[in-house]
């Protein structure tokens, strides 16, 4: 699987005819298996192959090809046209004529309308029957499509199936009016179509595909053997169920698309090449009553013909061609030439619906119903039907037929009758299903223990298990509704917000990555391709954002994983919901950039004397050789005091230069070109520079910062390249541009009125952070001060442009070891963990929703646009969404998000992740997909936003009142339970405690003093933290460690865990025997308790009694006792499963430092604050108001 | 992108009777701006630079009709403009922290609810100004047919 690393970039648009060959000079030692063909591979997988054989974990940097100007999307023209002539010849003609054809055709549709009428029961069955098959009958694959199929099958009944198929045709035209683009083309491939017959004899296929990509000429042989394997799968259904054999029919005739190419050859082409015609009868018919239909028809032609084919195909296959089956064959392709117009029309609105037939011969396949595909779906409220319920007239009347083949023409005058029945359906069938867990009501106020004893799970969206298994992981994609209601109006009564939670950078340890010349990606919306993209046949896809029909390239066809060709269903894009692509030179705008890092150091003596510039100094030396980036990597440093002080580093010089700038007012770069260095070339010079330092200004006297004029040239410094600046800052900037007063009144930090100047008091910051991010420099800002320093203020500058925030309040470098020890650590991660340059992110979802507002550290170019100058793995973003237009005819929807950055290797990068979730029409179903601590952070943002932009007692009366609003909602739909009593759905029930904890964050409270610093600051991490690091942050857990036992242990790394059992927020939790453990994202506290055992402090802790413990305990000593190790291994544990370094801090029950302990109690009364019961009553009282 | 600000100043023969203007036209500006910033066509950045500058002056022409119809004793037309000219006060009072002149902030223009309601005032005021051009039109011919 070794091809030529670097393949040279292939001129930009080669001619057609030339491409393939190209190929296959290109690609040769991929060849294995079946493959006789050369011309199958398309470029560049001798490359992927060997990539994705390293399935997991990072990739080694193939050196990607660079194919420059391969501009996505064009094969499409010359490419197909080039292909189309071969197959012709390779193929082996058909043993039917054209004139063969002409008198098959009526044959066909004859048989076909009769045999329903024998086989199909009833018609009298009808909807209902058919309704219920949805739900029970063939578990997997029931895409609308197949049902449709199965239906029209059934429907063909009789004759009069075509004058009232005709009469149907008027519905669709409706809808496809939608699509005016499709329509014309239709016609026109209609005509070919007749041509196609005459010129050669080989099936229309030919013809068909000609829209898509044709396969190729290779086709032939080796698709035969992968196909024949849905095949088999196929007739063995068949078997099984009436009904069920006719979806199959469908199910193949989709793959069969796949299939076609090859299996067609022999079979029976009589059906194919009869089937053609009949449908152009068809088209007459719309056509002449309604020239928009056309758009339906475009669909339908393929469809039936590929439907045939399959057929055709299975019959050889299964070696007894039986009566019934050929029968049912045709029978079925012939009705679903009548049907289909509507079955397509309908697809074609609705987008996806096609099971993709291959998946159905292969279970963990991509299952692409992404549109409204009636699949069992979860708990088994059958309400999933939703879309189906809901469609607009015309689909929805159509859809009851799908399901059984029952339910016939018959049913298409009776509009009306078949939407009610659909409709009660859907309401008989919500209150049918046994109620899922999450909607079952709990007695908030009576149920004492409504926290569970393990970490809350994000709730699972309630989708079938295929999807399930493919879909986005919660930690990196989370919607605060697993159940996307339908409609805006729906949303809007069920009062809980709509939104996104994105954690796109984060560290995974498996991603596959994907080195693939063209990218495949939507040609309207530019989605790239996803697990929940809808393969309605072997050559085309259907978004599912957009739903436009797109061509899959010829090289996607070529599975690298399995190296099997004409699988595109099971390439790693198509699998893993999480991918990341390398992308190609379209993605650029310029060369990638290197990792360049510029570090900021503020040397006055307030800092000075804090003592931080040794510990940043140490931790830099440490980390020189782990900063991420290759051997471009360039770094520099400015210090300033009431000056800028540059450092000339350039390689040569026997020791750094310090060049002072005085002029602070126009500051300007003494030497431009030595101020950012290589780093590896100007180590030594580096190291120097670090190692003298911390002691350059041990006796300085200059108290003025003059952060601006310094920000300024840093950002002069750096806007060339772009990178990252870190600006460490000790105090409130005091000269130049950019200085700022103290606007801190202390006497009003425990005010419960108003809270002040949360807002920044000069937009410098802010301009210059956009300046920085049109440099695609980010700043990131350390602020270690004693007293105020505004930091609303300056804050700006990291969260506009996308930079992070550190804030060590009173640090000092001996008095406070803690910050200390935080400091390091952090630095320790911040300088080595993965950075991403230059990146832009954008959110796409499924038409109808929109993107409301962004949250995090970040500036949106547009509405679906976000730059972010650095991305690192610690940042969290947030995402409101609104439903623009109602979702009916969807019964997914899905979220994309794509992240396109420099890696500091300079690769340019994409990571995709895509998110699929189901919609819902009832406000029960809405809630019960409710993810609770979603909603609470994503509340926690806007609210943060409110505080700024309104005030603080107006953030937190919204707060309480999305509490009140949405529990009222929930217990007026709920008219069974008693109005008085306070009720929750029991996804929601911890809604208020985290609410109410909320209210006693930092960001929040009132009453309790608050410095404006560490307000600012917590809301900043609201805004910028990932979504579990947030619930840590406001609702901590709460573990007693005194008493760790082996129960219910896990093993991880052969290191036995204990898992205590989270407890309340209480303090009638705490016993003064106890021990406990307080996890609060980036600090632990150990809280000891008076009459603590004292086993457990000698044991654990190390020392004598509870009296020798002393005040400041940073560690915990490593002791040869089972209850240490016990403690040790839980703790380490905890800190594994984060990335962020974390604090311990000992804290005994009479030390000063308690009342950080004490103020994570939550559910406890404050003076300024309600407990959590009366925080209940509260709101008891104001939902009874 | 264009500032229409056509001004029709005529004054009527017979002493101060009624100027007759039309004020800016900065809102048809606004709207166009404010669309192609929801269409993806412009950096809020650039968007804002643009219309910032353009703010204050609307506001200022649209004052100073005001004090001239205070002069000239026109109380409807004047009452008609106060409610628009308390707006313009309230609004630039209220506007986000900025050192330049101007009320668009490029970091929170992107937000939809922002977006939305510049792109409403937008509208009105256009409207407003549309109705009142041809008010103040009429009120002209009609003094100068009068006199």
């Amino acid at each position: 699987m070794s091809a030529p690393a670097g393949i040279p970039p292939r001129p930009a648009a080669a001619p057609g005819g030339a491409r393939a060959p190209e190929a296959a000079a290109r690609a040769p030692p991929c060849q294995n298996g079946p493959m006789q063909n050369p011309m199958q591979f398309p470029f560049g997988y001798g490359l992927h192959l060997e990539n994705y054989s390293a399935s997991s974990g990072r990739y080694p940097q193939v050196p990607q090809e660079a194919v420059p100007s391969q501009l996505n999307n064009q094969y499409v023209a010359d490419y197909h046209s080039a292909c189309y002539s071969i197959p012709v010849q390779s193929v082996i003609t058909p043993s039917v004529g054209p004139s063969m054809l002409n008198t098959q055709q009526p044959q066909q549709l004859y048989s076909g309308a009769a045999h329903p009428v024998e086989s199909a029961g009833g018609l009298t069955q009808g909807a209902i029957s058919s309704a219920s098959h949805l739900h029970t009958g063939v578990p997997q694959s029931y895409s609308a499509l197949s049902s449709h199929c199965s239906s029209s099958t059934s429907s063909s009944v009789a004759s009069q199936g075509f004058p009232l198929s005709s009469g149907h045709y008027a519905m669709p035209t409706v809808s496809s009016a939608v699509y005016p683009n499709l329509s014309y083309p239709s016609m026109s491939i209609g005509s070919p179509y007749g041509q196609v017959f005459t010129s050669q004899s080989l099936p229309a296929v030919g013809q068909f595909e000609e829209t898509n990509a044709f396969p190729g000429p290779s086709s032939t042989v080796p698709r035969t053997l992968p196909h024949q394997v849905p095949l088999g799968y196929n007739s063995t259904s068949w078997s099984t169920s009436d009904f069920q054999s006719a979806q199959d029919n469908f199910n193949r005739n989709h793959t069969g698309s796949l299939a076609k190419a090859s299996n067609q050859i022999n079979t029976v082409g009589i059906v194919d090449s009869s089937h053609p015609v009949s449908q152009n009868v068809q088209f007459t018919k719309p056509g002449v009553e309604t020239s928009v239909v056309s758009s339906a028809v475009t669909s339908s032609i393929r469809t039936p013909v590929s439907d045939h084919l399959t057929e055709a195909a299975s019959v050889p296959s299964n070696k007894q061609p039986s009566e019934p089956l050929l029968q049912e064959a045709i029978d079925s392709s012939s009705t679903t030439s009548s049907a289909s117009p509507v079955i397509n029309n309908y697809d074609a609105l609705e987008g996806g619906g096609y099971p993709e037939t291959n998946t159905a011969t292969s279970s963990p396949a991509p299952t692409p119903q992404t549109s409204r595909t009636p699949k069992p779906f979860g708990y088994g409220y059958p309400t999933l039907q939703p879309g189906y319920q809901n469609a607009a007239p015309p689909t929805s009347a159509m859809q009851p037929n799908n399901p059984g083949p029952h339910s016939g023409f018959q049913q298409y005058p009776q509009y009306p009758g078949v939407n009610q029945l659909s409709s009660t359906l859907g309401g008989l069938s919500l209150q049918h299903s046994q109620q899922p867990e999450s909607l079952r009501p709990v007695n908030l106020t009576q149920d004492r223990n409504i926290l569970p004893v393990s970490p809350v799970l994000a709730p699972v969206p309630n989708l079938n298990s295929d999807l399930k298994k493919l879909n986005c992981s919660p930690d990196s994609f989370r919607c605060t509704l697993t159940n996307i209601p339908q409609t805006q109006a729906l949303l809007n009564k069920a009062k809980l917000p709509l939104g996104l939670l994105l954690h796109p950078f984060r560290d995974l340890t498996q991603l596959p990555v994907i080195t693939s010349s063209t990218i495949v990606r939507c040609r309207s919306c530019r989605t790239y391709i996803n697990p929940f993209v809808a393969f309605i046949d072997q050559r085309r896809w259907k978004c599912n954002l957009c739903y436009r029909v797109n061509d899959v390239p010829e090289e996607f066809m070529y599975n690298p994983l399995t190296r099997s060709y004409g699988e595109p269903h099971k390439r790693p894009e198509v699998q893993n919901s999480t991918v990341e692509f390398i992308a190609s030179s379209d993605y650029m705008l310029r060369p990638p950039q290197p990792a360049v890092y510029l570090f900021v150091l503020d040397v006055s003596h307030n800092a000075v004397e804090a003592g931080y510039l040794t510990i940043v100094c140490q931790s830099l030396l440490e980390n020189l050789d782990k900063l991420p980036g290759d051997s471009r990597t360039r770094i520099g440093f400015i210090t300033f005091d009431s000056t800028v002080q540059f450092y000339n580093l350039q390689e040569g010089l026997s020791q750094p230069q310090m060049l002072i700038v005085s002029d602070i007012d126009d500051v300007f770069l003494p030497t431009p070109d030595s101020l950012l260095v290589n780093l590896h070339e100007s180590k030594e010079l580096i190291k120097d520079l670090l190692n003298a330092l911390p002691n350059m200004f041990t006796n300085t006297r200059e108290t003025h910062s003059a952060l601006g004029p310094a920000l300024q040239a840093a950002f002069k410094l750096m806007s060339p390249t772009g990178g990252r600046i870190s600006v460490f800052q000790s105090q409130l900037p005091s000269l130049g541009s950019g200085f700022l007063h103290s606007r801190e009144d202390p006497n009003q930090r425990s005010s419960t009125k108003v809270v002040q100047h949360l807002g920044p008091a000069t937009d410098f910051y802010k301009k210059l952070a956009l300046d920085c991010s049109g440099q695609q420099t980010a700043v990131d800002l350390f602020l270690l001060s004693s007293q105020y320093s505004d930091l609303a203020s300056l804050a700006c500058m990291s969260k506009y442009s996308a930079g992070c925030i550190y804030y060590y309040p009173s640090f000092h470098h001996s008095h406070n070891p803690a910050q200390a020890e935080k400091l390091q650590k952090d630095l320790k991660r911040y300088l080595t963990r993965k950075i991403g340059f230059e990146a832009v992110m954008r959110i796409r979802c499924t038409k109808g929703l929109s993107i409301h507002t962004f949250h995090g550290n970040l500036f949106v170019r547009s509405t679906d646009l976000l730059s972010l100058a650095n991305v690192n793995p610690d940042a969290g973003f947030a995402v409101q969404m609104s439903i623009e237009e109602s979702l009916t005819g969807t019964s997914l929807v899905c979220f994309q998000t794509a992240l396109l950055y420099t890696s500091s290797k300079g690769e340019r990068r994409i990571r995709v992740h895509t998110l699929c979730l189901p919609v819902v029409t009832s406000l029960a179903d809405v809630y019960a997909g409710a993810d609770v601590q979603a909603v609470v952070c994503l509340l926690a943002n806007m609210a943060v936003d409110r505080s700024v932009s309104s005030s603080l007692s107006d953030a937190r009366d919204a707060l309480v009142n999305a509490v009140v609003d949405s529990l009222s909602a929930y217990i007026s739909t709920a008219s069974n339970l008693q109005q008085s009593t306070l009720i929750a759905p029991n996804s929601l029930r911890l809604f208020p405690l985290y609410v109410l904890a909320l209210l006693k964050q930092k960001a929040f409270r009132t009453g309790t003093s608050t410095r404006l610093d560490d307000r600012i600051y917590a809301m900043c991490q609201i805004k910028s933290q990932p979504l579990v690091q947030l619930m840590k942050m406001i609702h901590p857990n709460l573990y007693r460690i005194d008493r760790l036992t082996s129960e219910g242990t896990i093993h991880v790394n052969d290191r036995v865990v204990p898992q205590p059992p989270l407890q309340k927020l209480s303090a009638e939790k705490l016993t003064r025997e106890g021990a406990f453990l307080m996890d609060c994202g980036s600090i632990f506290y150990i809280w000891i308790g008076k009459s603590c055992d004292n086993s457990f402090i000698k044991d654990v802790l190390g020392y004598t009694n509870y009296a020798s413990v002393p005040q400041k305990l940073t560690q915990l000593p490593e002791l040869d006792t089972l209850s240490s190790e016990r403690a040790r291994s839980f703790i380490s544990w905890l800190r594994d499963s984060r990335p962020l370094s974390t604090v311990l801090q000992v804290i005994k029950d009479e030390s000063p430092a308690k009342t950080d302990f004490f103020q994570h109690l939550v559910e406890d009364r404050t003076e300024a604050a309600f407990s959590y019961y009366e925080f209940l009553l509260h709101i008891q009282q104001q939902i009874c108001k | 992108m264009c500032k229409i600000i056509d001004q029709i100043c005529l004054v009527t023969s017979c002493g101060c009777k009624p100027t007759l203007q039309n004020c800016p036209e900065n809102s048809p500006a606004q709207i166009i701006a404010f669309d192609e910033l929801k269409t993806d066509y412009k950096n809020p950045i650039d968007q804002c630079n643009t219309l910032n500058p353009l703010v204050l002056p609307e506001y200022l022409i649209h004052a100073f009709f005001c004090v001239m119809f205070l002069c000239a004793a026109e109380w409807l037309t004047l009452g008609l403009n106060m409610p628009l000219l308390a707006y313009h006060i309230w609004r630039y009072m209220s506007r986000p922290v900025m050192s330049g002149p101007g009320l668009y902030d490029p970091t929170t223009i992107m937000n939809a609810d922002i977006l939305a309601y510049c792109q409403k005032e937008g509208w009105c005021k256009l409207a407003f100004y549309l109705l009142s051009f041809f008010y103040y039109l009429y009120g002209m011919i009609y003094v100068l047919v009068s006199s």
